[in-house]
């Protein structure tokens, strides 16, 4: 499939690298012809340098051929114009671009056809908050995915030692809590996967990926972890577009302060923002840390767009007593350094923005797709089509469905309800089955074992 | 300065105005009442009057910026002496003091009165009062802007000099001769209605009129000496209470919920939440008062408490009972909540409560910045934050409205030899518009000395401009320019 890429920034950039090594033809757009060339020798990928709205631009491009496309260039203004001159002058199937601006998604139905024509709009700034936000509202998680619509949820702790379920069974599991059905996906000990069986024993430190229906998640977690008390007090760094967000999103659930290094900002986060204290500083400053008794919070997050104050802040407040950080690092290297180290949670701007974008080039019936560790492990939200002759999972029971290795089934949504896996459940059509892929690379096999075989048509 | 355009708009305004004093000399026609010979000759005084002002000088056009003041003032200077006239005629052995005060009491919305024996008084000379007020509500200048497209440029400076709150430059419509109709609509709508409410309540249709002038202008002259208290009907009152409280809420607000369609509108507006709160909580403490004490100079204490709440704190003052012999603090709360008064752009006095409010809201920002140092706190009204510029000039206006208080009411004793308490509520109630203040002024200002009452006129229109419009027009700075 030729996907053509507008805007090579971190997000664009990010993008091009993943979908390249899966196999896609990406042809890459942007301005700056030296980011352009430093992408072009380490990727193989096509660049063409020029305005990215400009219908000559997109033409030599390959835009007449191009199956997707993706407008990620910084300006809202640019990637509308660009799909609409895709969808009026090359017909131009997928239209992907990235909206930052919450004013042009007021009125429902102007991104459409006959207006605006883009098909999937995509905010890096709205994802990564509803991350922080699910983060938040469950303590001690690593990371808490959706599917079918939030009704089951993926959430990955960190084991601690003491606590009931490490150094037990996984089977101890289900005896141990009858209630709260769930199922761990994956196990990942010292930075490996480890496929669970029903023997597999939980260590302390392993970091735990398990799928239960939402009402069952903080409970799934208390046998994890001991109980943790829920977050009240939230220090966001950084008032930029997500900070502003995030502060709108949960102020009226939690006690939130915003440092803001820029003063005009701060006016206008403070006017904006009802409850939130806005304070007027660097993140990164003690004194003013201190001040605002960062040893009471709960949760701090550093949202700046410069990864180096993150990373300097989060250090500086965990040592100062926060129980929690989360830190935003847009560099992949850097996540590295500082992962398992005192940040507890690094965020990855990039990741989220692809887990939206990987969705729609999947070529099974894919509702949803989250991508893990960086882009190594993948979860995957996928539509059984077909009967128990065309598709090769319909009709089958869980146990008989032949999964590539490394390939787990977390669950099965069924209309409204939520089926925790289990060997003898039979897909349906039309049942949204959640999986988990350990590694990447076997998603083709995944995409194929969701087609529909030919006899279907 | 350019004193001949000044004369020129002036003598415009009081010719046009001279127009209304034949409103009651038709009404003493219809009654065949005497006075008709005291308006036909005051319209002629004030109409030649300003006709000499207008005609010599009707070449020259152009209003400067900054002359607004002065032409505000003046008008209302002139046209309250003018407007003297007739009741200095009608009224025997009436001072031109007297005549003087009653008049701008009336032009202003004050409605402290200095006549007595009103039930017994020429209708014509009652309906005239009420129309001073009535014309003074909505303000003179917003009509002429209205009414008389030679203002044109010049208008908006005007209807700044005369509207009252802290921001004076929102327009409801692109036009200013727009927005001024606009609000003359709504002002005459709302008195209509009045008039028609008292009607089914049961006054007569005289009365009916007269008194939806004086409450939709929030001003309190009434035809009867017992004031609403004469027609002793909860009904009336009930009537009398919704239309003060109507009153008391911007203008521009009811432009909106008109074109809005949406009464809900009102209940967004944060100052309006906080004036309908501040009065609730006012008419509470009184009613508590009045309850506990058990008084018999009040007759019910939820029906006078509320009713002397919403008149005295919007600024209106009428009265159903004597509320200045009411037991323990109940007169002062009643008397200090007229100082906050009605809403920005109503038709009341006082500092308006979203000045108020920007205090409050002021003051609360100081102890959360105490609390965090390095916060930034704008104040916001709803989601709105306040520009600082606003918030000054708010503080301000504060200031000068207590300074000015508090010389005026050292000067009202110097000058005569009044008592703290008479001295404090008259010269209160004249610069709050209010009316009826405690004491000796309890019901009329007659009893005051002649100097006193010119101190007192001097704060109504202070109150009625909001003062920088008068202490601009005072200060050598704008004479020398």
């Amino acid at each position: 499939m030729k996907i053509l890429i507008l805007g090579a920034g971190q997000v664009g950039g990010t993008l091009a690298e993943h979908l390249a090594n899966e196999a896609f033809d990406i042809t890459l757009v942007d301005t700056d012809e030296v980011r352009l060339g430093e992408l072009r020798d380490r990727l193989d990928i096509q660049t063409v340098h020029g305005w990215a709205s400009h219908p000559d631009v997109l033409k030599q491009a390959g835009a007449d051929d191009a199956e997707m496309l993706i407008a990620v260039t910084s300006s809202d203004e640019v990637n509308m114009v660009a799909a609409q001159v895709c969808f009026s002058l090359f017909r131009t199937p997928t239209k992907i671009a990235r909206i930052r601006s919450a004013s042009y998604q007021t009125r429902e139905g102007f991104f459409s056809k006959e207006h605006m024509p883009i098909d999937v709009l995509i905010n890096p700034e709205q994802v990564v908050t509803d991350n922080i936000r699910q983060l938040l509202e469950h303590p001690g998680a690593l990371q808490v995915l959706d599917f079918a619509e939030g009704r089951v949820q993926l959430v990955a702790v960190r084991a601690y030692y003491g606590s009931p379920l490490v150094g037990q069974e996984l089977s101890f599991l289900r005896r141990h809590m009858p209630n709260a059905d769930t199922r761990v996906a994956a196990i990942f000990r010292r930075g490996r996967a480890i496929i669970p069986q029903g023997n597999t024993v939980i260590e302390a430190e392993d970091e735990v990926f398990f799928i239960a229906a939402r009402e069952h998640i903080n409970s799934v977690m208390a046998e994890l972890r001991n109980i943790e008390r829920p977050f009240k007090r939230v220090t966001i760094a950084g008032g930029g577009n997500i900070g502003e967000r995030l502060a709108g999103s949960i102020e009226s659930n939690f006690s939130v302060k915003v440092i803001e290094y820029d003063r005009a900002r701060c006016n206008v986060l403070a006017g904006t923002l009802r409850r939130t204290v806005v304070l007027n500083g660097d993140a990164t400053d003690r004194e003013l840390l201190l001040e605002e008794n960062i040893e009471q919070t709960d949760a701090f997050c550093a949202v700046t767009n410069d990864d180096e104050v993150n990373i300097m802040s989060s250090l500086m407040a965990k040592r100062l007593g926060v129980r929690q950080v989360m830190t935003l690092i847009g560099k992949p290297a850097y996540v590295d350094l500082v992962q398992g180290g005192d940040i507890d949670i690094a965020i990855s701007p990039q990741q989220a923005t692809t887990s939206s974008i990987l969705t729609y080039v999947r070529r099974a019936d894919v509702a949803r797709v989250h991508s893990l560790r960086r882009g190594a492990a993948e979860a995957m939200e996928a539509i059984a089509h077909g009967d128990a002759k065309s598709s090769k999972v319909v009709g089958k029971a869980l146990s008989d469905i032949d999964l590539p290795p490394g390939v787990t089934i977390g669950a099965l949504v069924r209309g409204e309800q939520v089926l925790i896996a289990h060997d003898n459940i039979v897909v349906e059509a039309d049942d949204h089955v959640i999986l988990f892929l350990v590694d990447k690379k076997h998603v083709a096999a995944v995409e194929k074992l969701f087609q529909v075989g030919v006899s279907f048509f | 300065m350019h004193l001949p355009v000044i004369f020129r708009i002036t003598g415009v305004l009081l010719t046009v105005f001279s127009l209304t004093l034949l409103a009651p000399a038709l009404l003493a026609a219809i009654y065949g009442e005497p006075t008709i010979r005291t308006f036909v000759i005051a319209f002629a005084i004030t109409l030649s009057s300003g006709l000499m002002m207008w005609l010599p000088l009707r070449r020259f056009k152009d209003l400067r910026a900054g002359d607004g003041f002065l032409v505000t003032a003046l008008f209302y200077v002139s046209l309250g002496l003018f407007g003297a006239i007739p009741i200095s005629m009608s009224v025997p052995d009436l001072p031109f003091t007297d005549a003087a005060f009653e008049s701008l009491s009336g032009l202003t919305t004050t409605g402290a009165t200095v006549l007595t024996g009103l039930d017994d008084m020429p209708k014509s000379l009652l309906f005239y009062r009420q129309l001073l007020q009535w014309f003074g509500g909505m303000g003179i200048i917003v009509l002429a802007v209205a009414i008389l497209p030679m203002l044109g440029i010049g208008g908006m400076q005007l209807y700044r000099a005369e509207s009252p709150g802290p921001v004076k430059d929102t327009k409801l419509t692109p036009r200013i001769t727009e927005t001024a109709k606009a609000l003359w609509y709504i002002y005459v709508t709302l008195t209509a209605l009045c008039a028609l409410c008292y009607y089914l309540g049961g006054m007569s249709i005289f009365d009916a009129v007269c008194h939806a002038f004086s409450t939709v202008a929030i001003g309190g002259f009434s035809t009867h000496d017992q004031s609403m208290g004469f027609f002793d009907s909860s009904v009336i009152e009930s009537v009398a209470i919704v239309f003060m409280l109507l009153a008391g809420i911007n203008f521009g607000l009811h432009f909106t919920v008109f074109a809005r369609r949406n009464p809900l509108h009102y209940f967004r507006d944060w100052e309006v939440r906080s004036y309908l709160l501040l009065l609730a909580v006012v008419a509470t403490v009184v009613i508590a008062i009045l309850a506990q004490h058990g008084d018999e100079s009040s007759r019910s204490p939820v029906r006078d408490g509320l009713f002397q709440a919403v008149s005295i704190a919007t600024t209106t003052g009428f009265t159903t009972a004597d509320f200045s012999l009411w037991p323990g603090a109940a007169p002062v709360i009643l008397l200090l909540a007229a100082f906050a008064g009605g809403c920005a752009g109503s038709t009341a006095g006082g500092i308006k409560v979203i000045r108020v409010l920007l205090i409050y809201l002021q003051g609360w920002r100081e102890v959360k910045r105490l609390i965090h140092p390095s916060g930034v706190f704008p104040i916001k009204i709803g989601n709105q934050p306040v520009p600082d510029r606003v918030i000054e000039a708010v503080w301000s206006f504060f200031a000068a409205y207590v300074i000015i208080f508090l010389m005026m009411t050292v000067l009202v004793m110097l000058l005569s030899n009044i008592d703290f308490v008479t001295a404090f509520s008259a010269v209160g109630a004249c610069l709050n518009n209010l009316g009826p203040g405690l004491g000796e002024v309890a019901l009329n200002y007659q009893a005051l000395d002649a100097p006193v009452k010119w101190v007192l006129i001097f704060a109504m229109l202070l109150g009625r401009l909001e003062i920088f419009t008068i202490l601009v027009l005072v200060s050598p700075a704008f004479w020398r320019r």
